[in-house]
């Protein structure tokens, strides 16, 4: 890796930072209070007027506000610090749990408050009327309370923590509508492929643990970027089960098969899922452990580059032969997941996190475009749309924003996010990732475009009368829209690059390449990609044939297949992975446990059982029992005899009494 | 004087009350044998303060408070007896087996 001319701002001053004062130290009741909202609306959300929907928006906008704040300090004065709170110790090491306020998390911070606000505002008007409403909800807020856990964590058991209360999270929302075995299936699909994926990030967590001592972040990547050679000698192999880990919530090639399955669940979710809460969480891990790859993990950096890149060409392929419109923002996602990962490859931390920021806002913004579709026309297959440009104006053109920013178009934000990953790949030297990237870049403007005409030209071929949606579902994408136009603009080479500044304040030292001003080749190189794609779009799917048509131009029916079958990748796991264990290993496991487990428990029951029948028999009722049976009906036998002496003959009574007197009388007579 | 053919007296009135109550099957008898008792006690009392002569006549007193009580004593046991005659039309005491069990 070339790291010539990359500089450190931390190290040369130019970043400053304070410790943020009060609001970071109270930065723990924005990751407490979602789970208290949760709580809340678990158990009095049903008997609210918007049924727990105001909870979860209050809790959410508190969120949302208190980051701006953060966010604020940060862009004003700098923000690093972390708090530890110690809650005991396994042998030497320390149990801490705490939270991080630093230019990386507040970053975070700020785009699971905003992003979240707005998907929530739509959530209340998309899902009205759907089943399970309140629980929804909880989720939901959960969903965003994980991630605030996983994004504000010191330590790598929080980490760790969040990441998985994030995979619970994520199975639930999926599977929302779980009376349809396919969605509980995508459910399923993403949860086990994610756990997967964490067995990595969990080997790699003891790993460096085990050999650095600590599980506080800040301390291990001190020791990885101060020549400490215990963490040297596992570097690369920790650094290689991080990223499995980040790969399997990132959606990288070959675990990224989840993610479109992952459209089963509501659309909101799958706007949170894509742009905030989940899929970012592995770019995160990768920006949060930065300091670590670089400093001696470079070859396992390679590794992420080479994913990265075969993930952003890959999904992106796919996504051209989508009908299904969720679907084609779904891989968009996997492929800009993969330049984002491509971008940390190469090194350029504050890119990939630059086009994680951006990305947030315009595939927040598509995928609420998709769902007031879909809300509109009841399908989420493009073949059934067409011509809804006039029938939902609003829509559209927040769409067409949408579109535009994710093409990569100047002057909005993919234009500015994607540059700079290119940049950075021609900088480091890296000029075949350099042309595949481009050639991502057209992919990318190809699909989009195509999904456009597909979806908001030509005749409408559906069923009945699409119509605008309410303005609760139409105002977050309006504000969503004005981000994806201004996102960018917050770090543009040369002339304001003040989004380096913010992520990369932060303890442990960023060393990387900023550039001074644009790189034209790579700007020219990616806005032409940019462009072509978009025109020869437009040329197949509106000049030369109407957008139905459009994908018999292009069907060159061994790739088309190949692409439809997603490489075959599904199906490979199925007969490789699935099947063997589902048939045999499954099957073994299910014999030793009827016969040899369940043998010896229903064994040691018969035991048990006819050991309670011994006592119960013996003890109990020939023992206690008849004690306590022959008492009672001892004293009643003897009740029965003695009150014959009751007469009620007064006389009688008089005689035994006379009787008694002498008897007493005499004997005290006689023994005195 | 002696106090012997006083208690002598009286031992052979309780005896005679004995008999009585222990005879006799009319209820009315059966009370007044009880106030023979009562009498014969009576005049136990009376000796034994004479014979012990005591200024303060505690035996005195205690036979004015018996025979009260044996007043009324006789009262409750009169009214009880006319009751049971009005129901069942007898004063035979073997009759009366309210109190067996």
């Amino acid at each position: 890796m070339v790291v010539n001319h990359s500089i450190n701002l931390l190290a040369e001053g130019k970043i400053s930072y304070t410790d943020g004062g009060i609001f970071a130290e109270f930065a723990w009741v924005i990751v407490v209070l979602p789970f208290i909202a949760a709580l809340l609306i678990t158990f009095f959300g049903k008997n609210l007027p918007l049924k727990g929907a105001e909870i979860a928006l209050g809790s959410v906008f508190f969120i949302f506000l208190y980051s701006c704040i953060l966010f604020y300090l940060n862009v004003t004065q700098g923000v690093a610090s972390e708090f530890f709170i110690n809650v005991g110790s396994i042998g030497s090491f320390q149990l801490e749990f705490g939270w991080v306020v630093d230019g990386l998390s507040i970053m975070m911070y700020f785009v699971v408050g905003t992003v979240s606000l707005l998907v929530f505002i739509y959530a209340t008007n998309y899902m009205e009327g759907e089943i399970r409403y309140t629980f929804f909800f909880t989720s939901l807020t959960l969903f965003a309370g994980s991630m605030l856990v996983l994004v504000s964590s010191p330590t790598l058991l929080q980490l760790l923590i969040g990441w998985e209360l994030v995979g619970v999270c994520s199975y639930l929302l999926i599977g929302h509508y779980w009376e349809e075995k396919e969605n509980s299936s995508a459910a399923m699909k993403a949860f086990i492929t994610n756990k997967v994926a964490d067995v990595g990030l969990m080997i790699g967590i003891i790993i460096l643990a085990l050999t650095t001592g600590t599980l506080r972040i800040s301390e291990i990547l001190y020791q990885a970027t101060h020549d400490y050679e215990a963490i040297k000698s596992v570097a690369y192999i920790a650094g290689i089960l991080i990223f499995i880990g980040a790969m399997g919530k990132s959606a990288q090639f070959p675990l990224h098969v989840w993610l479109p399955d992952a459209m089963a669940g509501p659309t909101p979710v799958s706007a949170l899922m894509h742009a905030a809460t989940m899929v970012t969480a592995g770019v995160y891990l990768l920006g949060r452990l930065f300091p670590f790859y670089q400093g001696i993990a470079h070859e396992a950096l390679d590794i992420v580059l080479v994913f990265g890149v075969i993930t952003l060409f890959g999904a992106g392929l796919i996504a051209i032969v989508q009908d299904d419109l969720k679907k084609v923002l779904a891989y968009s996602t996997v492929s800009q997941l993969g330049y984002m990962v491509t971008a940390m490859g190469s090194g350029a931390y504050t890119a990939g996190l630059f086009h994680l920021w951006t990305h947030a806002f315009f595939k927040a913004l598509l995928f609420l475009g998709a769902g007031s579709v879909i809300h509109a026309v009841h399908t989420n297959n493009m073949s059934e749309m067409g011509g809804l440009r006039k029938e939902m104006p609003r829509t559209f053109m927040t769409f067409i924003i949408g579109t535009v920013a994710l093409a990569g178009l100047p002057p909005l934000a993919g234009f500015f996010s994607k540059d700079e990953i290119l940049a950075s790949l021609n900088h480091e030297g890296h000029t075949f990732f350099f042309f595949v990237a481009v050639a991502g870049a057209f992919i990318t403007a190809f699909y989009m475009t195509r999904a456009v005409l597909l979806t908001f030209y030509g005749e409408y071929r559906g069923h009945g009368h699409p119509h605008e949606s309410d303005s609760m579902m139409t105002t977050p994408l309006l504000v969503l829209a004005f981000l994806a136009v201004v996102g960018g603009w917050v770090n543009i080479p040369g002339i304001y690059t003040g989004f380096t500044t913010w992520v990369t304040t932060r303890k442990n030292g960023i060393i990387e390449y900023h550039p001074e001003s644009f790189d034209y080749f790579a700007l020219f190189s990616g806005l032409s990609a940019g462009l072509i794609g978009i025109g020869l779009a437009y040329y197949i799917y509106q000049v030369i044939s109407e957008p139905q048509n459009g994908d018999n131009r292009i069907k060159i029916q061994p790739v088309w297949r190949i692409l439809e079958n997603k490489y075959y990748l599904d199906d490979f796991y199925f007969k490789f992975i699935i099947d063997p264990i589902k048939i045999t290993f499954a099957k073994a496991v299910d014999k030793f446990n009827t016969e040899i487990l369940d043998r010896f428990i229903n064994n040691f029951g018969n035991a048990a059982s006819y050991l309670g029948g011994v006592v119960y028999n013996r003890l109990d009722q020939g023992g206690i029992d008849k004690a306590l049976n022959l008492t009672s009906t001892g004293t009643d036998t003897l009740g029965s005899k003695v009150k014959l002496i009751q007469t009620g003959k007064t006389q009688q009574y008089i005689m035994y009494f006379l009787t008694g007197v002498i008897v007493i009388s005499a004997l005290v007579l006689l023994v005195l | 004087m002696s106090a012997q053919p006083f208690l002598i007296a009286a031992a052979g009135l309780f005896s005679m009350g004995i008999y009585g109550i222990l005879v006799r099957r009319n209820a009315v008898m059966v009370l007044l044998s009880i106030e023979l008792i009562l009498n014969a006690v009576n005049i136990n009392f009376v000796v034994f303060n004479q014979m012990l002569s005591d200024v303060l006549l505690n035996g005195q007193i205690f036979t004015v408070f018996i025979i009260t009580i044996a007043a009324a004593e006789v009262g409750i046991g009169l009214a009880i007896v006319l009751m049971l005659f009005r129901n069942r039309q007898t004063a035979n005491i073997n009759e009366f087996d309210l109190m067996k069990w």
